[in-house]
């Protein structure tokens, strides 16, 4: 029987708590320094995630909240009738007076959402923080999720992908639409669109927490008339408008 | 003398027929395939017209896989002799229809591999998953209400089981009309007109299919039948046109008295192009009014005549069916009312739908996957009705 060396085993030892330290250290930096959602910890309902969209600081013309959307999310950003198109910018004319109106249009993140009723499988789903999303592994792709969205916020995947974004899952053959970002909201971050947005210097996006009486969606809100598109539908969206 | 026994060249018409129905669906599964590798893409349907020509074909044969069954009803349901003794081809006909229709709807989906999925993962809200429990229902009651009155045994039965079968395909189509009635947001569904809507087109389409393979059948064995029973069965498939053409007009009417639905309408009857054009060429005249024509004029109404009726109300149905899923989706939501909307996404135009060969071979393979089922099981079992002299009840 060999003798035990003392000496080897001390160096094992603290070799081996310095390779575990060396490989936790980054994910428990990280969540320190990000202040996102620690993986594996349910979407609390105590959030309500929300935008609101200030449409006199949206500027006609400008796309970058749609092409920041398009790289962030994997998007080919084609706008042939079979592409998709998370976030459009839609141009209105008032049929009275004449005014016109630019603004961003994505998936409402209602708070009913008709998408979620309709779904046969349960793959439209609503998170506990408000937002919808579709299961890739759920969805098969009858689309009468799209039938039933009032604000044409989905599109289908009409054929086959490359090139796609591991945080972002998408499917030939099922349905999707603005996530709201959330991988980045898990992150700590906001949406692609709303930085995209603060940074051509319009803001015109404001990204926050409804439920929060203090942030500065909830504030702006307050002080100021804003409007959810169809709103007499009562499916109350967390996204919001000012100025239409 | 049953289909069983039929001659040597009757068995050379059957395999015939049963050759077309194989090819018929081989090429609806091949469409699908198609479909499947290379996507949507490949079919007209886009973001603004997501269900197209598979639809209209699924659809028809889901209402009036319901519909057939009115034979059924009225037999047992009602006691009426010269129906009862066609309840078993009635039967068969639901059956087939229904599977021929699902299959569409099913190879129609973006996944149709995971159908597991939607059998595994029930949403109570959706009445998609309604539908799903309905159409098996469906199939099962139908196939015990055919056992019930082929099987000597079962016949007790036959009376209970054949009320269960009236109830259910009532339900089953309120279901199939709720699936365009619970959304919300279009201005060409939205409406609780339409699942009785969809009854009583269930109620005409159904007997317009009767006919048609009825009198096939008739001239397959040679036989004729009885004028006086072609006469009441006639009418009544007269008395169903009118009633469903009641309901769309109701529908229409109402919209146009909207003054927020009177653009979608002007659009639908007046200035949509194909789609006024379908629904009063197609639907209205040549599904309608020419089939009522011929069942009721002055020395009209004889077998023939019912066939071509039948038929054309068929072809008006597609149309009306074409007119209210494409057409109701053609015209742009509603999103921002009061305003003048334009965007990269269709806002605020028509949404452009081509339909391209592939979906249409695969709503021809549900047909022939429906045709394949009716021509195996007449030649199986013994479907054809069998009238006692003097029936006509």
């Amino acid at each position: 029987m060999s003798e035990i060396d003392p000496s080897r085993r001390k160096f094992l030892g603290s070799s081996s708590a310095i390779v575990a330290g060396l490989a936790l250290a980054p994910g428990l930096l990280l969540i320190d320094t990000a202040h996102g959602r620690p993986a594996g910890e349910a979407s609390s309902g105590k959030v309500r995630w929300g935008i609101l969209i200030d449409t006199n600081q949206c500027k006609p013309g400008c796309n970058d909240c749609v092409t920041a959307c398009n790289q962030e999310n994997g998007l080919s950003g084609g706008t042939q009738s079979t592409d998709s198109q998370w976030i459009r910018k839609v141009e209105l004319k008032d049929m009275r007076s004449g005014r016109t109106a630019s603004l961003p249009m994505m998936c409402q993140h209602c708070e009913k959402p008709p998408c979620v009723d309709v779904c046969p499988t349960t793959a439209s789903f609503k998170r506990a923080d408000g937002i919808v999303l579709v299961d890739k592994h759920r969805c098969i792709g009858c689309r009468y999720c799209m039938m039933a969205c009032p604000y044409k916020a989905r599109s289908f995947v009409h054929e086959a992908l490359t090139d796609q974004r591991t945080e972002v899952p998408r499917g030939k053959g099922t349905v999707e639409s603005c996530t709201l970002c959330v991988h980045r909201i898990d992150q700590g971050l906001g949406p692609a669109c709303a930085a995209a947005c603060d940074k051509a210097g319009h803001h015109a996006i404001v990204f926050g927490d409804l439920n929060d009486p203090d942030s500065e969606i909830s504030k702006r809100i307050r002080s100021a008339a804003t409007t959810q598109v169809r709103s007499d539908l009562a499916l109350n969206p967390g996204v919001q408008y000012q100025g239409i | 003398m049953s289909v069983n026994s039929a001659p040597a060249s009757d068995k050379g018409a059957f395999y015939t027929l049963l050759v077309l129905g194989m090819l018929l669906s081989a090429l609806g599964f091949s469409a699908s395939y198609y479909m499947e590798e290379h996507g949507h893409i490949v079919t007209g349907m886009n973001n603004q017209i997501v269900w197209g020509l598979p639809h209209v074909f699924a659809i028809f044969m889901i209402v009036a896989a319901s519909g057939v069954l009115n034979v059924a009803s009225i037999g047992t349901v009602f006691g009426k002799t010269i129906y009862k003794a066609r309840a078993p081809l009635s039967g068969l006909l639901s059956i087939a229809l229904l599977a021929g229709g699902l299959t569409v709807l099913m190879l129609d989906l973006g996944r149709p591999d995971r159908l597991m999925v939607a059998a595994t993962n029930y949403n109570p809200t959706s009445v998609f998953a309604w539908n799903i429990v309905l159409y098996s229902g469906l199939f099962t009651l139908v196939a015990i209400y055919i056992w019930s009155i082929m099987e000597r045994r079962m016949n007790p039965y036959s009376k209970p089981v054949g009320f269960m079968v009236f109830g259910w395909r009532i339900i089953l189509t309120t279901g199939t009309g709720l699936i365009f009635a619970f959304l919300v947001a279009r201005q060409a569904y939205g409406s609780a007109l339409l699942p009785p809507m969809f009854i009583v087109l269930s109620f005409a389409w159904g007997m317009a299919v009767f006919h048609i393979v009825q009198t096939s059948m008739y001239a397959w064995n040679r036989k004729t039948l009885n004028p006086a029973i072609l006469q009441r069965k006639k009418n009544l498939m007269g008395v169903f046109v009118i009633g469903s053409l009641y309901f769309v007009i109701a529908y229409h009417l109402t919209n146009l008295y909207f003054a927020k639905q009177t653009g979608f309408e002007h659009f639908i009857l007046f200035d949509g192009g194909i789609y006024p054009l379908l629904f009063w060429g197609g639907y209205v005249l040549l599904g309608n009014l020419v089939p009522l024509a011929l069942l009721y004029l002055p020395n009209l109404g004889k077998t023939k005549c019912v066939v071509i009726a039948s038929s054309l109300i068929v072809i008006g149905s597609l149309a009306l069916l074409y007119v209210f899923i494409v057409g109701g989706q053609a015209y742009p939501l509603a999103i921002f009312p009061g305003y003048e909307a334009s965007s990269t996404f269709g806002d605020g135009q028509i949404g452009q739908y081509n339909p391209s060969l592939p979906e249409f071979v695969l709503g021809i393979g549900g047909m022939g996957i429906a045709f394949f089922i009716t021509v195996v099981g007449v030649r199986l079992f013994n479907f054809l009705p069998q009238d006692t002299p003097g029936d006509k009840d």
